[in-house]
């Protein structure tokens, strides 16, 4: 279980927080959306919640950040890495540089763990596998499209194992086939017990992954319910968010004076 | 809609493509065009597409099927292993790219490869500058550009103080600046939320309004429906399928798109579902029902 409380953070040299008194838990086994329009925390937020914020990139936060009820503060980076991790928006922001193929870059995460070298080189294995992507093994990590970046960079972090996985648009620049894998593989992530954020602009997705989502405005969480709940919320557009194809399709239905699409005959 | 027909919703005239452009060629034509890269990777498997003056093409395919490595050929980023990219008629081998620049502006996938200057007015003015525009020419491009993406406000900030989303508007005003007859965007929704996907869509449709041609690269295929006449489908290399939202997204066409890891998008299904025949857009939909009646 990984929980902010009362988090507020203000980045450095910047005079006014982004984040303002903050909760969000994110609990044992749970996938948990958070939207927002851009610029509104959701980064932030995801900053904050694996320690970067302040540990690594300072400014200053008051509140606190939880994991298994006990507080953060105090830990060194290398503690936090093997209780949280974070997928960057860009996967170039995540690719190590050092490693000359893909199997390395993946096998890079386990490796510094300190884990056995049988266990290392499963790992790696398991996670290209997961992702389909064992053809790219030994590719240069540099010279891949950008959606292909994108499923190694989701590799390497399966491959840490993590309890705690925070996602920044993780399917930002993948095609449907690779946004299925991903949902899939973390899915399978949260059934063993992990915890899990994803920040997405693809409501679509959030809808049939979430437990929950959360809402993100101007650094503030305004909404945190089911998944059904937030993504129904006719305030939904008012904070930026795009609401799922089957909640636009049935508005724009009811705004013509046609029946619901349960109605119609043809299932939600 | 096999075959690249040449259509122009905005007409078909090359608007000022080339110097001396061949009169009727298309703005863009690709001849049995084949890239491998260095590595081995033959990311184009021979492609054939003839583009339009004032024409909006979406591409689209699965991650890896050379959609990116094709529209980096068209402002000489990428040369042809094999085959032949001409631009208003004329074979662009020879061209230096800093000439292709003033034809061809491609805002890329990843802002973070574009953009180098510490401000964002110079980031936008560095294309029209080294085009020539000087002045209070360049000043108005600079402006309108920042203006059309939303960014006014932000004229005077660092590019990396501004979150992923406005620094990729800000790599498609930097090409909207350079006021070239062909635009291309890759990926240009990634990452926008509900009011920056509104402001893409509204750009390319100026775009196309004043009869410039758009390409653009995509997985949203809402946004590709609702916004592009013609829908090009890449698989391996090659393309696929090309033909009018309508078509593209027909039921017909349900199994090709499977197999290039595509969906078409749900007003689409619905209207499938309905008996309504095509209806790639929620618009269409909603037009349809009230035909029916």
């Amino acid at each position: 279980m990984l929980e902010l409380r009362g988090a507020t953070y203000r980045y450095a040299g910047y005079a006014r927080p982004v984040l303002r008194d903050v909760d969000l838990a994110l609990r044992d086994g749970e996938i948990v959306g958070l939207v927002g329009a851009n610029d509104s925390g959701k980064s932030t937020i995801c900053l904050v919640a694996s320690g970067l914020a302040p540990l690594s990139i300072g400014g200053e936060l008051r509140g606190e950040v939880r994991i298994d009820g006990r507080p953060t503060a105090g830990l060194a980076v290398h503690d936090l890495a093997q209780r949280v991790v974070l997928g960057f928006q860009n996967p170039a922001t995540q690719r190590s540089g050092v490693a000359a193929t893909v199997f390395e870059e993946v096998a890079l995460g386990p490796m510094n763990l300190g884990l056995p070298v049988a266990e290392t080189l499963a790992r790696a294995r398991r996670a290209l596998a997961t992702l389909r992507i064992e053809d790219l093994a030994d590719r240069d990590p540099a010279r891949l499209s950008g959606g292909q970046g994108q499923l190694v960079a989701i590799a390497s972090l399966l491959a840490m194992g993590p309890r705690h996985i925070l996602l920044d648009e993780p399917t930002a620049q993948l095609d449907p086939e690779g946004t299925n894998l991903v949902a899939a593989a973390l899915r399978d992530l949260a059934a063993t017990g992990a915890a899990l954020l994803i920040v997405e602009h693809k409501t679509d997705l959030l809808d049939g992954l979430c437990d929950r989502v959360a809402v993100v405005d101007r650094g503030h969480v305004v909404q945190d319910g089911s998944a059904a709940a937030t993504l129904e919320d006719p305030r939904l557009e008012g904070w930026g968010v795009e609401p799922p194809a089957r909640v636009r399709l049935a508005r724009a239905l009811a705004a013509r004076g046609l029946p619901r699409p349960a109605e119609l005959g043809w299932p939600a | 809609m096999s075959g690249a027909p040449v259509r122009g919703d905005a007409g078909t005239a090359i608007t000022d493509v080339a110097a001396s452009p061949a009169a009727g060629a298309p703005a863009i034509e690709l001849e049995r065009l084949v890239h491998v890269y260095p590595e081995g990777t033959r990311a184009l498997a021979g492609v054939d597409l003839r583009v339009a003056g004032g024409e909006a093409v979406a591409i689209v395919g699965q991650n890896g099927s050379g959609k990116s490595t094709l529209v980096r050929h068209l402002n000489g980023l990428l040369r042809p292993t094999e085959g032949i990219v001409r631009l208003g008629g004329r074979d662009t081998s020879g061209e230096r790219v800093a000439r292709l620049a003033a034809l061809v502006g491609l805002a890329f996938q990843d802002p973070d490869r574009q953009i180098f200057a510490g401000r964002v007015r110079a980031e936008v003015a560095f294309g029209p500058r080294n085009l020539g525009v000087r002045g209070a020419a360049l000043d108005r491009a600079v402006a309108d550009a920042l203006a059309a993406v939303g960014l006014g406000e932000a004229a005077e900030a660092n590019p990396y103080d501004l979150g992923f989303s406005r620094r990729k508007l800000l790599g498609i005003a930097s090409v909207l600046a350079m006021r070239t007859p062909i635009v291309i965007l890759d990926e240009p929704t990634t990452g926008q939320d509900l009011r920056g996907a509104a402001r893409v869509q509204e750009i390319v449709r100026g775009l196309r309004a004043e009869g410039r041609t758009v390409i653009a690269v995509s997985h949203d295929m809402r946004f590709v429906a609702e916004t592009f006449g013609r829908i090009v489908v890449m698989r391996g290399g090659r393309i696929a399928l090309d033909g009018t939202p309508e078509e593209v997204f027909a039921e017909a066409a349900w199994p090709l798109l499977a197999s290039t890891s595509l969906e078409p998008p749900l007003a689409a299904r619905a209207g499938a579902r309905l008996g309504l025949g095509s209806t790639p857009t929620e618009t269409s939909l909603v037009t349809a029902l009230l035909a029916r009646g």
